[in-house]
């Protein structure tokens, strides 16, 4: 049967790797290519690139990296951050993403999950969705956890689904980097909604929080994390091998 | 040299990476006397099957692949790419295939248990059930990158490793030099360029 997935998450502005807690106060950790194809060589089992730059500059600079490292990592990679069109969409899927991923993009303009999933199939389509807890329930914020989008966000992902979006990262802003474990409460709610894969995203701090993860939402398909990994305090290998021993299906 | 048909489906970057990485050289382009000159050939596939051999046929792909079988060059499909190598598909309607393997291509919903998602994505273990040479580098239970929604079924004569999701699909097919993978060894870390070093051996 298909195993469960590990996805590092490598955010990159001006051509390196940047990490927030709480999407704040980002810090440099290291090269994307190098870290992406040590990833992959140490068994992730696939990798999501962001491309969190303003600047024209810094998008050149992103694809010539997203070009590099697809020449050197033979895993599934996905690519998020800036996707506000279907040129982007062929902006990165020519430098070798394999799936892409629209966030504010999708809030701004629904009608792109449904255009992109026809030209490039359900399979190629991500919705990525950052979410909080409001006095509303849970809530889409836009604009890197910026801005309230006043959206409900189970409702917005079940219609992003029926639309076209092939895989779901959720990622929770109340639980990103506070390292407390995953959002659970929110993503069953996701899962209850969705018959797509559903990445959880956030609050990842030890190998712990990811058996936890798995066994009490045994419907997510993967765990993605971005700090934890790049400074080392887990170590995918030992990580996919705690898990197996746990009795989580991993590739090893 | 390796010839990937280039017919307009997908994209062929990986793939050329991935047999770049293992140092073979390659070619893609969609003209027939280049891959003719070609010492075995690649075709390689994402989309919908119709749109797919109509663009294969359109060029004469479809009669350079059949002279290609019977020349004895090694051949191999992947993902939609092996699916097109049978004799018809299921997918949206009734298409003929290009018929260079028994069977038919069918969806998997229906015959895999309710409640699993499709398509079948992700990372799934092969059962190899007969030796091939594109297997040679592959042991049995490997991991590999699939992303497909339709299976090849029918084919007891060619297939060559199966995956488990809830039922048994076919993962790879090989008779003699026409062979196939329905995951993407491109995509399948080194486990998949182990599997691409054999086939360019071949």
């Amino acid at each position: 049967m298909i195993t469960k997935r590990i996805i590092p998450c490598l955010d990159v502005r001006d051509g390196r790797v940047v990490k927030g807690v709480n999407f704040e106060g980002l810090s440099d950790v290291s090269s994307p290519v190098e870290l992406a194809a040590y990833y992959s060589d140490c068994g992730a089992d696939e990798l999501v690139f962001y491309d969190i730059t303003a600047s024209a500059e810094g998008r050149k600079l992103f694809t010539d990296i997203l070009t590099e490292t697809a020449r050197r990592v033979f895993i599934p990679l996905t690519v998020g951050g800036g996707i506000n069109t279907l040129e982007d969409f062929d902006r990165v899927l020519k430098c070798g993403a394999d799936k892409v991923s629209v966030n504010s993009g999708a809030i701004k303009n629904p009608e792109l999950i449904g255009e992109a999933a026809k030209r490039y199939g359900d399979q190629c389509v991500v919705l990525s969705v950052d979410v909080k807890r409001t006095e509303q329930g849970f809530t889409v914020f836009a604009r890197g956890g910026r801005d309230n989008t006043g959206l409900d966000a189970i409702e917005w992902i079940r219609r992003g689904v029926e639309n076209g979006a092939g895989e779901i990262v959720v990622n929770s802003i109340d639980t990103d980097g506070v390292k407390g474990g995953f959002d659970l409460e929110m993503l069953d709610a996701v899962c209850k909604v969705v018959n797509v894969p559903v990445i959880a995203s956030g609050g990842a701090g030890k190998p712990e929080d990811f058996v936890t993860l798995f066994r009490e939402v045994p419907d997510v398909t993967a765990g993605l994390a971005a700090s934890i990994f790049h400074f080392g305090e887990v170590k995918i290998p030992d990580l996919k091998h705690y898990l197996k021993d746990n009795g989580i299906l991993m590739r090893i | 040299m390796t010839g990937i048909i280039d017919y307009g489906v997908g994209n062929l970057f990986s793939l050329s990476s991935s047999l770049a990485a293992i140092g073979a050289e390659t070619v893609i382009t969609g003209d027939c006397d280049v891959l003719a000159s070609c010492d075995r050939i690649i075709l390689p596939g994402v989309g919908a099957f119709e749109d797919a051999i109509a663009r294969l046929r359109a060029p004469g792909l479809d009669v350079f692949l059949h002279d290609m079988a019977s020349s004895g060059k090694p051949i191999m499909g992947i993902c939609l790419g092996m699916q097109l190598l049978f004799e018809e598909s299921y997918e949206y309607g009734c298409h003929k295939g290009l018929g260079l393997l028994k069977g038919k291509v069918v969806p998997m919903a229906g015959v895999i248990p309710e409640g699993l998602k499709v398509p079948h994505m992700g990372w799934n273990s092969l059962s190899i059930v007969r030796d091939h040479p594109l297997l040679r580098n592959t042991p049995d239970g490997e991991h590999m990158y699939f992303v497909h929604s339709y299976f090849a079924t029918d084919c007891e004569d060619s297939v060559i490793a199966n995956t488990d999701y809830g039922a048994p699909l076919t993962a790879a097919v090989g008779k003699d030099n026409v062979c196939g993978a329905q995951f993407h060894p491109e995509k399948s870390g080194t486990a998949g360029l182990r599997m691409l070093k054999a086939f360019v051996e071949m």
